[in-house]
């Protein structure tokens, strides 16, 4: 913990900073309208509750003030002795009783609209992991491909640790965003692979809790093109805050070409799985994954942070039977943070990553790990 | 304590007592004034604590990006504030205020289970230091947050999970321990004519307090339980891989964790309910629609649990019922509200300290009160919920809620505790500098929440910077100002303006016909009942 002259001085350096550079000077008050006709009737009870509030609080305020300024004993205020009335009792609940009447009303028709997800154009499921999203295109007819794609932060470390410049989405950009139609009903399917998450886009006015073994709808009709940001928003772990969302709401005609263009991309995955690496490729893709989705447990360097998150610079597991660093890797380690990883990347993915850690942070056990030794153990494992 | 007064009171009794002397006073003490004197000095120990924790994490959020700790200690620091601030600062004070007040306000000579009142106490210190003790075991401590949902909790947690689980099991039955003690003393040890609808306003709502502890602790104690099992024992409550369900952690959390929140804050209205009429020199206006409302609260309390779930996938008759039944709570709570403003209008107002501090609750409490009504209101709460606008609304109520009412309570009866004035210009200060701090604090918090920042992050997006080093700015502020409250106990204690027996002139109440200081034992004879008003 910081010494109390060190937290001040910080303080007011920081304050210092905050004026001098008036740093992106962001004072937004409100919630976001949104691009969904569900978001604007959300945004507009949430107004009229807002108004019905300030109207009450301006009266009992006001009666409270009025009393503070000329009910003063220092004025020469004689205390009255009204007490108890039942007809004023009866009043002061009727009324709010009916306000809150008036404004169940219109809540009950704005969820019941919500909770409509019948008839979806396209159903994509939503699987949140510690610390990323993955979004499946449901296929629609047998002879598609099913695409799937991961999506993490692409925010940079040295952004978050503040050697680098912080760019203008800091924390709310990916690498691979979810890609959806406007105009068109998209039924979200929310499900997790391993503790709670939320899947929250302000501008849609969705937010869903991702629960292990439970799968949640939700929906959207996108009525404007653009590119629509959002977080995690259940508590999920060490790096719940570094899992953002980010959508590119497409014309339908846009969307069509890239879903035409992802099909192709899953063909030709799949005959990638029987490719052969070579050491460099292997090692220069491993580490772009490990630096995205291996580094916030394993840190920099391999060094961990024992005794949770173990080290991989030297440790058994990674520089021993390859083996057991496939498995490890595939499987995961039961009972702890280690995930199963084999469903999230493809097998070169999985062999490049491999090959990465145990010829990296001075493991140099010269081993190249191919995507058919991936397969073996997965298929074995089945 | 004085004791020189005690020993004129009891120059009679022969065989009387005064409290022993040294460290074995407090170890062994049964007196009610002992224990409830520990209990405050225990919960204000506790509060600062859970402040400092708190300061850490407005720290790291004073400016984007992380300065000063890792996310997993960074939760850590959440997981522990919540739960020192809930279970360590804000239950022990306000049971340190009925063991103080209660036998005190009813005419009793002691609470009716002396030993068990020890006990309930004495086990709290080992309960929380058990639990603070995991931040320096190997894994760190509790990092998923005071309510802890599984299975973040069970299968993904720190192995220190275990000794909270166990820390969470000695409070609850501390206060459930409490709990029956109150009961016990209100049901059975009320001086001659005083019936229960003579009962001062803090009486009533603690007892109604105490009849939800005991119906949810257990539930908690539950809960922590199924968690312990799935851990150790192979079960799978709250594993969907082994046919268990997590949304059931979250329905049973709930069930305990919304009667909670009205256990933390019946009580503090009893304090207000006792000090508004007192500084405006009038009686309550609706003493009876008080004791009525304070009931349907509690009663409304056990039914609105899944408000907190609403985005956990309920069916639509689910959410409906949850969400008409959180909007009626409004309705009891603005009767409480009306009742202390129409007590205030047309009085005759003065202003110390625990009147100013009683004032700033009823205001700040109802902006929670209306952040409430807009929670409750299930589509628009797919928006707040788990943002800093929830993040706001119930450090609202908590804060200069709850927390307002234990300063308003410290100040009202530390001329009675301690036989001296306490310094009205440091008391003033306190709350000045509490009131501007904590609204600086967490008002910003509801923009923050409204324009998308979800809580329990570490780090955040940009556009949320300028809030943020406000609210941080106004929690520093706060923070420190609580020591002032700390230097005008000490002060009071070691001197100052005698204080008369009655204290303020408009007080009413059996507690203000005892001498000041209260002597070691009151009321060994019941007291005249002339002297018991109606309310």
């Amino acid at each position: 913990m910081l010494s109390k002259a060190k937290l001040w001085l910080s303080l007011a350096v920081g304050t210092l900073l905050m004026w001098s550079t008036g740093a992106h000077a962001a004072w937004e008050l409100n919630m976001p309208r949104g691009v969904t006709q569900i978001s604007r009737d959300t945004y507009d009870l949430h107004m009229t509750i807002f108004w019905w509030m300030i109207a009450i609080g301006v009266v009992v305020f006001g009666v409270l003030l009025w009393s503070i300024i000329n009910h003063r004993k220092s004025k020469g205020a004689k205390p009255a002795s009204f007490h108890e009335s039942t007809k004023v009792e009866i009043v002061w609940t009727l009324i709010p009783f009916l306000i809150l009447i008036a404004m169940a009303v219109p809540a009950t028709r704005v969820l019941t609209a919500a909770y409509d997800a019948s008839a979806s154009d396209l159903d994509i499921q939503i699987t949140g992991y510690q610390w990323r999203w993955e979004y499946s295109y449901l296929p629609q007819s047998a002879d598609e491909e099913e695409v799937s794609f991961f999506s993490t932060l692409a925010t940079s470390r040295e952004e978050i640790s503040n050697s680098m410049e912080k760019g203008e989405n800091y924390l709310l950009e990916v690498d691979n965003p979810l890609v959806i139609p406007t105009d068109r009903k998209v039924r979200f399917l929310m499900t997790s692979a391993d503790v709670l998450h939320a899947w929250w886009v302000p501008e849609f006015a969705v937010k869903k809790d991702n629960v292990p073994g439970f799968i949640n709808e939700s929906w959207v009709i996108v009525e404007e093109p653009g590119v629509y940001r959002g977080q995690c928003a259940e508590l999920c772990g060490m790096d719940h805050g570094f899992m953002p969302i980010e959508v590119h709401a497409l014309e339908p005609a846009e969307y069509d070409e890239w879903y035409a263009e992802q099909q192709q991309l899953a063909l030709a995955e799949q005959e990638l799985a029987n490719a052969e690496l070579s050491m460099d490729d292997a090692m220069a893709q491993g580490e772009e994954i490990y630096t995205a989705s291996c580094i916030a447990c394993h840190q920099a360097g391999g060094a961990g942070m024992p005794p949770v998150f173990p080290a991989l610079a030297g440790s058994e597991k990674a520089t021993g039977d390859v083996q057991v660093t496939i498995d490890t890797l595939v499987n995961g380690v039961p009972g702890t943070a280690m995930a199963a990883f084999g469903r999230q990347f493809n097998a070169v993915e999985l062999a490049s990553i491999i090959t990465y850690v145990r010829n990296a942070f001075g493991n140099e056990t010269g081993d190249l790990v191919q995507p058919a030794d991936v397969n073996a153990i997965i298929e074995g494992g089945q | 304590m004085s004791t020189s007064s005690a020993a004129l009171d009891h120059s009679h009794d022969d065989h009387h007592h005064g409290p022993a002397k040294g460290f074995s006073r407090w170890l062994f003490t049964t007196n009610h004034k002992d224990i409830g004197s520990m209990y405050l000095w225990f919960s204000f120990a506790m509060f600062l604590l859970g402040g400092t924790f708190a300061l850490v994490i407005r720290a790291e959020l004073f400016q984007p990006g992380l300065q000063f700790v890792e996310p997993n200690f960074f939760n850590q620091m959440t997981t522990m504030h919540g739960l020192v601030m809930v279970f360590g600062a804000v239950m022990p004070a306000f049971v340190g205020l009925a063991n103080w007040m209660i036998p005190l306000m009813i005419g009793a000579p002691d609470m009716a289970l002396p030993r068990m009142n020890n006990w309930s106490f004495w086990i709290l210190p080992f309960a929380f230091a058990l639990m603070v003790s995991t931040l320096f075991m190997e894994g760190g401590g509790p990092n998923f947050g005071w309510t802890f949902y599984a299975p973040l909790s069970t299968t993904y947690a720190p192995s220190s999970v275990t000794y909270f689980i166990f820390a969470v099991h000695i409070m609850g039955a501390s206060s459930i321990m409490g709990a029956i003690n109150v009961i016990a003393t209100i049901l059975n040890m009320r001086a001659p004519g005083m019936t229960l609808m003579k009962m001062p306003l803090f009486v009533w709502t603690w007892l109604i307090t105490a009849y939800l502890l005991i119906a949810v602790m257990p539930v908690l104690a539950g809960v922590v339980t199924m968690m312990l099992f799935d851990i150790h024992f192979g079960t799978s409550f709250f594993n969907a891989a082994g046919g268990g369900d997590p949304v059931l952690f979250q329905h049973l959390f709930w069930f305990f964790g919304h009667p909670e929140v009205y256990i933390m804050i019946l009580p503090a209205f009893g304090v207000v309910s006792a000090i508004i009429p007192t500084f405006a020199r009038k009686r309550l206006f609706g003493y009876d629609s008080m004791v009525y409302a304070t009931a349907s609260i509690a009663f409304l309390s056990f039914i609105v649990w899944a408000h907190h779930m609403f985005t956990v996938g309920m069916p639509l008759a689910g959410q409906l019922f949850f969400m008409y039944a959180t909007m009626l709570i409004a309705v009891p709570t603005g009767v409480k509200v009306f009742n202390w403003v129409a007590t205030m209008f047309r009085g005759a107002m003065t202003f110390e300290t625990p009147m100013l501090f009683a004032i700033a609750f009823v205001v700040l409490f109802t902006i929670g009160g209306f952040t409430g009504v807009m929670l409750a209101m299930t589509p628009v709460d797919f928006q707040y919920h788990d943002t800093y606008f929830v993040v706001a609304h119930f450090h609202y109520v908590l804060v200069p809620g709850a927390v307002f009412s234990l300063m308003a309570a410290a100040y009202y009866w530390l001329p009675k505790w301690t036989g001296y004035m306490y310094d009205e210009n440091l008391g003033k200060l306190h709350f000045w500098m509490s009131f501007v701090g904590v609204n600086l604090l967490f008002f910003p918090q509801h923009f923050l929440g409204l324009a998308g920042m979800p809580r329990r992050i570490p780090d955040y997006a940009l556009q949320f910077a300028n809030f943020n080093w406000i609210s941080s700015v106004g929690a520093f502020l706060f923070g420190f100002s609580q020591l002032i409250l700390l230097v005008v106990v000490i002060k009071c204690i070691r001197g100052g303006k005698k204080a008369t027996d009655q204290v303020w002139e408009g007080a009413e109440g059996l507690e203000w016909t005892v001498p000041s200081p209260a002597p070691y034992h009151t009321f060994e004879t019941p007291p005249d009942p002339s002297l018991i008003k109606d309310q």
